[in-house]
Formats: structure tokens, C-alpha cells, sequence
């Protein structure tokens, strides 16, 4: 704000008592926010004496000022007893209409702040409820789509088809290779003390049909897929795009919720058939390679091992993984929050709370299908 | 140094052309702002004012053209004498661009803590006082979500407003206000303007804020995407022969 280029003195305060008893302030100098400020509180001074009728700050010193000045005065303003009259003498009228500006107004309310259990306690009770009805008003949905009245856009459920399933292909690709890989290796280093290397085949196809092909496809799912639902339903609520939907009629959770969740469900069991493919062949390039295997032998062997239940039973997992990923990435995206943090908030969850659902079901659907000898 | 901060021309700006990719927005845009001027860039709804504006404070390359301050190209200077420009220029963006995870307070102290060597308390002074001057006493602890859009526009008035800078730009910064506080807002303006001599540019459609502050001004034209007038915006009304200056200046209602 430096106006003139001539050299500046510090800031400073003279307080004096006239003897009409007005309690006079002198300020001068150079007042600026990056120097030191003048601490003064004429109450300190006044201690002992008898307290003026008024105070009259006079700024014929001053040199050159910023917001430093404005606050002095208004610090000064607010130690004052009420029935003090503090007058300014002499300030540039700029200064004067900003501190007029600048006048404390009503105090607004002061945001409501909770202890520290009942706000975990509530939060509790909050996320509860929205879950259920979120899971309520998604089976809505689901009614209303098998009835053909929900609404979204075909575009719309394209485009998430073709995110869920073949941009998810190249990384499919490489883990699930990687994983067969690994699986045959594991197995084969005992399988081979008993010269049975020809049962890496069994155990590489149950072992990916069954389990780890739909496994890792749903984890890698929740990574990509889930926390790119909760990031863009997430922004789309900060950005107030969901109210906008649901002023004009369109329910965010058909036109929004539905195709990503049909998209997913439909794209998880494809992508786990083809992560399952790519397991055992990752799995007989190591049996063919390092253990002498012929791939005709390890082709029979497979295909004997793996029988049509081991298949579905891990498609049917894929469903159940697929509906979850679904449901936490929009159900923390349409939670969100309006700021950036709760973006970020949103997306963490929805993969921390897709990876947890996905390993309980695992756990849950594991347990059932031995009971029924599935 | 001192020659130029005595100069009388705050910023020149001189055969700007601006464009995102291949398309062009306004092209050879020349005018100059006087320190401790109000400079007002008027223009209809999407001629390129917001976009003029992120040029000036070097969020885009001029496709041609250059933005002075100081007798300094903000484009030609090196990286640090670039800083030491922004740290001088309050930025009101359109929309409001409050960081929505801090409180206003911690909105206005951020630069304050980067760029000062104040205190932690003479810092929430400074924050509480930008905020009463701009009518939000007592909103310190507010996130920006919990504010209404004029209040947040002004929250963000405020932190433009942190650093004491010397020139500010403000894009609409009456739009969502109701009369009182859009009148305010102008008081403010030339307080701001007479107190501390900042010099102003400020995008608006408010005709009566327009001719209330106003010194000097810009006429965009989005059609022919160049500059179509500009001068004191009472010499725009009486004297401007151009039927869209005139339009604009009438609300719609043109001279007979
Ligand atoms: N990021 C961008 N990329 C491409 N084009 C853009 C971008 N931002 C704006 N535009 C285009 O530039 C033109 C000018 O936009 P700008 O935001 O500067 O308008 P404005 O004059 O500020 O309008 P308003 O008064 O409505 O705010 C518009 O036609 C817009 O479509
Ligand atoms: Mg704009």
C-alpha cells in the first residue's frame, strides 16, 4: 500500500489526560501489518485514575496505514466501557468510512458444537439409518425397474458398462495372470515332494474358480470402480447437482444409483470368468515351463478338476460383490458432504467399506456353500 | 523503482488476445487502469469478462499480447518477480472459490499465514475484521457450506481482501446481494479505493453499481468478440453512439 517512498517511523501511541478530563490518544507514524504493532491498552494507563467521560484518538501523525490501523481502533473501541464515547479527530476519512464498515453488527449464532461421545454416538445412529434407507430405496428402485418406470438415461448406463467392464480389462489382465502364477508356484514347491505335480492343475483351477478370481476381480473393482462412484456422486453433491435432480423430479438413486449398480453386477461375473481363464493359464504356463507338464495333460487335468458347481458357486459370489461395490460407492457418494475434504472423505470410505463387505460375504458365502455341498 | 510506483498507469494492457485453443474469445483488448482507479469491464453474458480477468492475474497465457503493472510484464517476468505480483493483487473469483474444508476465518488467515510474520491471535484479529467489514462479524467458525451464496460471495470478498493488496479484481461481486448489501458493497469499494488507494477492476452487470463507482471502463462485444467502447461510463451513456453500448447502459430500453 505504500503510497510515498520517504522513509517511515515506527508505529507509535502517546495517551495524555487533558484537564476537561478527555483522555487524548495520539497515534503517528507508519502503521502496516507486516511491522510491529504499538501493544496499548488505555485501560492500563488509566488504572488509578478516574475513568474519562471521553476518549478522542487523533490521527494527525499518521503517516501511512493499512487494516493494522483498523484493527487498533477497533481493539481499542471494544475495551472500552460502553459509556465511554470514543471519538476519532482528524483521520482520513477512508479509514473512518472502514471502520464504520466495520462495526460490530448483531453477534451471529455461534454453530452448534456437540462432546465428543455424543457426536461419535450420533454419527453412529446417522450412518445407520441412511444405510437402511438407502438399501430401502434402492429396492424401490429395483422395483420400479423391473416394473419399467425408473428412469435413467441409456447413455448413461452404456457409458458405465463400458467403465466397469472393458476399460477394467488390462489391469484384470496382469493380476489375475500374476495370481495363477503364484498359485502354481505355492502349490507345486509341496506338491512336488510327493511327485504330484500334475495336481498343480486341480489346484490352480479350484482354487481360481472358486475363490480367487472372483476375489480379486471384486477387489480390484472396489479400487477402481467404487471409489470413482463415490468421487463423482461425491462432486456431484458438493456441486449441489444432486439437489437440481431431485427438484426436478428425477430420483437421484434411479437415475444416478440403478445403472451403476446394474452395470457392475452385470460386468463382475464377465470379468470373473475372464480373470478365471487367464489364472489357470498363468497357471499352466508355469506347470508347462517349469515342471515338465505337457499342456494337454494340464488341459485335461483342469477340466476334470473344476466342475460346473466350483464355477458357479464363484460367478454367484461375483453377483453378491458386484451389488456391494455398487451399493458403498454410491451410497458414500450421495452421503457426501459439501466441501473438497469430503470428496476424499467419501471415496475412502466407500473402498475401506467395499473391501470389508466383499471379505465378510466371501466369508459368509464360503461357509454356506460347504454346508451345502455346493 | 520509485519512478514507477509514482507513475500514474497501475495496468496496461495492450493487444491481448485471448482464446481457449482455437477459439478465439476477444481479441486486441487494449486499455489501461489508473492506480487508485475503479475500472469496470462490462459486457454481456459469456463476451469473456471472467476470462479476462484469469488473464490479467496469469491463470491463462495471452494468446498475443501483453498485461503490464508497473511498467513490468506480468507474462515476461521471471518466476519470483511473478510471486511477488500476485501477492499484491485480491482475487474475488465468480463463484465464490471458498476452500470448502476450512472455516472463514482459516480461508482468510491461510494467506496470512504464508506470507506474514503475524501472530496466531493477530491474525484471527485480521480475519475478524476483514469479515465485519464486509457485514459477516461473528461467522469466523462457519464452513463455507453453511453459508448462503451472497454471504459466501462476500466471505470471499474478505479473503481477497486479507493481504491488503493493492489491486483487486472482482468478478460480480454484487450478484446474489440484495439492494442493501450490493449498495454497501459499493461504500466499501470506495473506501477501499479512497482509504488505502487501491486500484480496482471489477467485472459487473449492476447498472446503478456501475455508475456509482465507476471511473473508466470496457465494453466487451461477444459477437464480434473485440471491444466495442469504453471511457467513464456516464460519457458511455450520453455520448456512446453504438446501438449495444447503449442497450446494455438502458437495460434494454434504447434511446429515442
Ligand atoms: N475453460 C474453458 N474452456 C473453453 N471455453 C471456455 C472456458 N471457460 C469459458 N469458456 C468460453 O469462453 C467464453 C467466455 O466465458 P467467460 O466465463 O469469460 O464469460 P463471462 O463474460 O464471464 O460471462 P458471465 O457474465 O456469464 O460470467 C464463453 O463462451 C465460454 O463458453
Ligand atoms: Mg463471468
Amino acid at each position: 500500500m505504500a503510497i510515498s517512498v520517504k522513509s517511515e517511523s515506527p508505529p507509535e501511541v502517546a495517551g495524555e489526560r487533558r484537564d476537561d478530563g478527555v483522555f487524548v490518544l495520539n497515534l503517528s507514524g507508519t502503521w502496516r501489518l507486516d511491522r510491529n504493532q504499538p501493544d496499548y491498552n488505555p485501560w492500563r494507563r488509566l488504572k488509578n485514575d478516574p475513568i474519562p467521560s471521553r476518549i478522542v484518538i487523533s490521527g494527525r501523525g499518521l503517516e501511512q496505514w493499512d487494516s493494522s490501523l483498523l484493527i487498533f481502533l477497533r481493539g481499542i473501541q471494544q475495551v472500552c466501557p460502553p459509556k465511554v464515547a470514543v471519538e476519532l479527530e482528524n483521520f482520513p476519512p477512508g479509514a473512518q468510512a472502514l471502520l464504520r464498515l466495520a462495526r460490530p453488527a448483531a453477534p451471529a449464532p455461534s454453530p452448534a458444537k456437540l462432546s465428543g461421545l455424543i457426536q461419535v454416538w450420533r454419527k453412529f445412529l446417522d450412518d445407520t439409518r441412511y444405510t437402511l434407507e438407502f438399501v430401502g430405496g434402492l429396492t424401490l428402485a429395483l422395483g420400479r425397474l423391473l416394473c419399467c418406470r425408473a428412469y435413467f438415461r441409456a447413455t448413461d448406463f452404456w457409458a458405465e458398462l463400458q467403465e466397469c467392464g472393458p476399460a477394467a480389462l488390462p489391469i484384470i489382465t496382469v493380476i489375475s495372470l500374476l495370481v495363477g502364477t503364484i498359485l502354481a508356484f505355492m502349490g507345486a514347491l509341496q506338491l512336488k515332494l510327493f511327485g504330484a505335480e500334475i495336481f498343480i492343475a486341480d489346484l490352480v483351477g479350484i482354487g481360481m474358480v472358486r475363490e480367487m478370481g472372483a476375489l480379486m476381480t471384486a477387489i480390484i473393482m472396489t479400487g477402481r470402480t467404487g471409489s470413482a462412484f463415490a468421487a463423482r456422486l461425491g462432486s456431484m453433491q458438493a456441486n449441489e447437482e444432486i439437489d437440481a435432480l431431485q427438484t426436478m423430479g428425477i430420483a437421484p438413486m434411479e437415475f444416478l444409483v440403478l445403472p451403476r449398480v446394474l452395470a457392475l453386477v452385470l460386468m463382475l461375473p464377465l470379468l470373473t470368468v475372464y480373470a478365471n481363464l487367464l489364472g489357470i493359464l498363468g497357471g499352466g504356463l508355469v506347470g508347462v515351463v517349469l515342471f515338465d507338464l505337457t499342456p494337454r495333460q494340464y488341459y485335461l487335468q483342469t477340466v476334470n478338476a473344476v466342475t460346473l458347481s466350483a464355477v458357479f458357486s464363484g460367478l454367484i459370489k461375483s453377483v453378491v460383490y458386484g451389488v456391494l461395490i455398487a451399493f458403498s460407492g454410491c451410497l458414500q457418494g450421495l452421503r457426501c458432504g459439501r466441501s473438497a475434504s469430503a470428496v476424499g472423505d467419501a471415496t475412502t470410505a466407500a473402498v475401506v467399506h467395499g473391501i470389508v463387505y466383499i471379505i465378510v460375504a466371501d466369508a459368509i458365502l464360503s461357509i454356506v456353500f460347504t454346508l451345502m455341498q455346493f | 523503482m520509485v519512478a514507477k510506483i509514482d507513475s500514474a498507469v497501475h495496468i496496461d494492457v495492450a493487444g491481448l488476445t485471448m482464446a481457449y485453443g482455437a477459439n478465439l474469445i476477444q481479441r486486441d483488448v487494449n486499455f489501461t487502469v489508473r492506480r487508485g482507479e475503479i475500472f469496470v469491464v462490462m459486457g454481456g453474458s459469456g463476451c469473456g469478462k471472467s476470462t479476462l480477468l484469469r488473464h490479467m492475474v496469469g491463470l491463462l497465457r495471452p494468446a498475443a499480447g501483453r498485461v503490464v503493472y508497473n511498467g513490468a510484464s506480468f507474462w515476461d517476468a521471471d518466476d519470483g518477480q511473478r510471486a511477488a505480483l500476485l501477492r499484491g493483487m485480491g482475487i474475488l473469483y465468480q463463484g465464490g472459490a471458498l476452500w470448502s474444508s476450512m472455516t472463514l476465518s482459516e480461508n482468510i488467515a491461510l494467506p496470512l499465514e504464508a506470507y506474514t510474520s503475524l501472530s496466531a491471535s493477530q491474525i484471527r484479529e485480521v480475519a475478524a475484521l476483514k469479515l465485519a467489514l464486509v457485514g459477516l462479524a461473528g461467522f469466523e467458525d462457519y464452513y463455507p457450506a453453511s453459508l448462503s451464496g451472497g454471504m459466501r460471495k462476500r466471505a470471499g470478498l474478505a479473503r481477497a481482501l486479507a493481504l491488503d493488496p493493492e489491486i483487486l479484481f472482482f468478478d460480480e461481486p454484487s450478484a446474489g446481494l440484495d439492494p442493501v448489501s450490493a449498495r454497501q458493497l459499493d461504500d466499501l469499494i470506495l473506501s477501499l479505493r479512497d482509504g488505502l488507494g487501491v486500484t480496482l477492476v471489477v467485472v459487473t452487470h449492476e447498472l446503478a453499481s456501475i455508475f456509482a463507482i465507476g471511473d473508466n471502463s470496457i465494453f466487451l462485444d461477444a459477437a464480434g468478440k473485440t471491444p466495442i467502447a469504453g471511457g467513464h461510463p456516464r460519457d458511455l451513456l450520453e455520448n456512446c453512439r453504438d446501438a449495444r453500448v447503449q442497450c446494455f447502459l438502458r437495460r434494454g430500453e434504447l434511446k429515442e
